[in-house]
């Protein structure tokens, strides 16, 4: 791994208040790469994620991406400044990002939730976008809901919309934030299945913080385990998955993967 | 010259000073009119919620349709109405009571659905449980019900309290002097209405923000878990 | 005379009790979003604006603001030399809308605080300026929001509106107290007008319904 990471946390801490989110995180990923986050909650883990899509400012360090500070800009005699909103969205450009609780728009169709920010960001035409959405939403096995709501789906069919739409962007990381913790566990393997594939077929950087312990294992180039705003341990998911060498990592492990003792 | 009291035109603030006492003797009317009006809101929005809440429709159902014909006229028209049609029935008040019953009758229909909805914001399960540990209806809704609604109405009726406040200049039309009127009449006379009105304004604002901060207050402090009834 | 003869002169004046409703109320709505998305602006002065507007609007009384429109404002334009002696009806519907608009502003500040924050921070992953946020995610589902308490703030100043009569402005309660003062006949003439008033209040409650159905249509579908 000599080539220049994508991603780059250079000593980032965040804090909300007194609480310490991030402690002076030191963290990379490479181009292509797929990162999965696992960790305890409150560890920090989908504040990685946050700080990356700017939702979240930090306090301290340097963010990269792709080679360029996230949340800083340079100034005159290459000095650190923070950013201004132009930089930002410049920046926000090369990634993408899906949450949770899909966060669809509730008001308008699954074609205009793919297509309504390509075509007012990024200036595409109508005909360009409809077109666009129609890949990405065969692409999702959604090819016949674009006329729906959002309320008019299931959870899982949401949270493939919810893929879609990240992707309708074209950005250079995807950022998977519990993309499966607000499903009815039938419904599960649905969005898994599209983040596997998706994984497969397309040159993406994907970080992704969930709890699909299996899942990890199969799609990961490596896992991080994240304490206290740290990186505890990471490695290959095998290694990390099956024979942990922290403690914390091991308690964590046996908690996830026994939820009924 | 108005309650005795002389203004002096001769500048911008003898003029103000002169006319404080008369406007504060206008915004002592304000006040009693606010104050009766609302406790014959309070009352009478009481009975209209007691009688929306009747078991039989022939009951609620003219209950609902008198407060919401209430709630749809204006004030200005009701007012007219007590003032000139109770004489034709033989109940000759002063206006300053007319006006005081005005205010109160249009209130009602906002104070009792209030009431309603205070009272039915209390979950269900506390009627039920209450139920199953065999307790008389009346205490149920004594000892029950009606402290967990009480922190919900108190400071929406105090909003209405305010909003009588700021309708009490509409009892002008039948001769009240509040606190509005007598700053016209002061205009009437001076040819200054700039300086009477924008105290009246500036009083006003002053009131509404003391409110503001009492219903504030009673918000905060009231226990949301209920206020139990001695 | 009966009371088919006050129908006639009644109608005229409900007529322009219709017109002032609707003038208002649609200058009102547009105060509303003006100084309700201007209240949480990022521009201090804005911010600053609308609580001023806001706080006075709503804290004041409105026959004050009338008063003060139709009386004292043409003092001040004799100090600085010019004529602002407002026409009635430009008193009325400039107080009426500006009172109702400040309320309506609260609405259109709370319905747009209403969005969940998730919808903003989707917004801000798709890359969406300010401006875009505001009028395509935030407004379009704060609007639903706002229709029943601006339902009842049309009806409020559809019931506002008789305070016109005031300042002899020829509305429904103005040529109610006309035919009255001629004919005494105060019982059938204030029982025509509340009548009146309140199938105003009921086909506007119905048209606000309407209304409201059409720009929540999305939350049916769901």
């Amino acid at each position: 791994m000599s080539r220049e990471p994508i991603i780059r946390f250079d000593r980032v801490s965040k804090r909300f208040g007194d609480f310490t989110v991030l402690d002076n995180l030191d963290f990379q990923v490479q181009p292509n790469e797929k990162v999965t986050i696992i960790g305890p909650s409150g560890s920090g883990k989908s504040t990685v994620l946050r700080v990356l899509m700017t939702l979240e400012p930090i306090n301290e360090g340097v963010v990269y991406v792709g080679g360029d500070p996230l949340w800083h800009e340079y100034r005159r005699n290459n000095e650190l400044s923070p950013a201004r909103g132009a930089h930002l969205r410049r920046m926000r450009e090369r990634l993408g990002m899906v949450f949770q609780q899909f966060n669809l728009f509730p008001h308008m169709t699954v074609r205009r939730n793919l297509t309504e920010a390509p075509r007012r960001v990024l200036g595409l035409s109508r005909a360009e976008a409809d077109e666009r959405a129609h890949e990405l939403l065969e692409l999702v096995n959604l090819g016949n809901q674009a006329d729906k709501y959002p309320g008019q789906l299931s959870g899982g069919q949401q949270q493939r919309v919810g893929v879609a739409r990240a992707l309708m962007m074209r950005p250079r990381i995807m950022l998977f934030d519990e993309p499966t913790s607000a499903l009815d566990p039938e419904l599960v393997g649905e969005v898994l299945k599209v983040i596997r594939q998706l994984a497969d077929t397309h040159d993406l950087t994907m970080l992704m913080v969930t709890h699909e312990m299996h899942f990890a294992r199969q799609i990961s180039d490596r896992v991080c385990f994240f304490d206290q705003g740290r990186i505890l341990e990471q490695g290959p998911p095998e290694e990390i998955l099956s024979s942990p060498k922290e403690a914390r990592t091991r308690e964590f492990l046996h908690a996830v993967l026994n939820p009924d003792e | 010259m108005l309650f005795g009291y002389a203004w002096d035109t001769s500048g911008f603030w003898p003029f103000v000073i002169s006319i404080m006492p008369i406007l504060l003797i206008g915004l002592w009317v304000t006040l009693k009119a606010t104050v009766i009006g609302f406790a014959i809101a309070l009352v009478l929005g009481l009975l209209l919620a007691a009688l929306k809440a009747a078991p039989t429709r022939l009951i609620a159902w003219p209950a609902r349709a008198i407060t919401e014909f209430i709630r749809d006229t204006p004030l200005l028209i009701q007012l007219f109405f007590l003032f000139y049609v109770l004489p034709d029935f033989g109940l000759t008040l002063p206006a300053f009571m007319t006006g005081a019953l005005a205010l109160g009758l249009q209130y009602s229909a906002y104070t009792s659905e209030v009431y309603r909805a205070g009272l039915e914001a209390v979950p269900r399960g506390q009627r039920e449980a209450a139920r199953a540990l065999s307790m008389a209806p009346g205490r149920t809704f004594t000892h029950i019900i009606l402290p967990q609604a009480i922190p919900r109405i108190i400071p929406a009726l105090g909003n209405y309290l305010v909003s009588i406040m700021k309708d009490v200049p509409v009892l002008s039309v039948v001769t009240v002097l509040e606190m509005l009127n007598v700053a016209r009449i002061i205009g009437d006379r001076t040819f200054n209405y700039l300086v009477p009105l924008t105290i009246v304004g500036i009083l006003y604002l002053l009131l509404t923000l003391i409110a503001a901060w009492g219903i504030r207050w009673l918000d905060t402090h009231l226990p949301s878990h209920g206020v139990a009834l001695k | 005379m009966d009371w088919q003869d006050y129908l006639a002169p009644l109608s005229q004046g409900a007529w322009v009790t219709i017109e002032l409703t609707v003038y208002s109320t649609l200058l009102g709505a547009l105060l509303s979003f003006v100084f309700g998305i201007g209240r949480d602006a990022h521009t201090r002065l804005l911010r600053w604006l609308s609580i001023g507007y806001i706080e006075i609007f709503r804290g004041t009384s409105l026959l004050v603001q009338l008063f003060w429109l139709y009386f004292a404002l043409p003092v001040i334009g004799q100090a600085i030399g010019v004529n602002l002696q407002l026409a009635p009806v430009t008193a009325g519907v400039l107080a009426l809308s500006l009172n109702i608009g400040a309320y309506g502003a609260e609405v259109v500040r709370g319905a747009l605080k209403s969005v969940p924050r998730s919808q903003h921070e989707a917004a801000v992953a798709l890359n969406f300026t300010p401006r875009q946020r505001l009028w395509r995610i935030d407004l379009p589902q704060a609007i639903p929001e706002m229709m029943p308490p601006f339902g009842n703030l049309a009806v409020q100043n559809l019931k506002d509106t008789a305070l016109v009569s005031l300042i002899s402005l020829g509305d429904l309660a103005f040529r109610a107290e006309q035919i009255r003062n001629f004919t005494q006949d105060s019982t059938t003439i204030y029982t025509m007008v509340l009548l009146m008033y309140f199938g105003m209040a009921l086909v506007l409650t119905a048209l606000m319904k309407l209304l409201e159905h059409r720009v929540g249509r999305w939350r049916t579908e769901n």
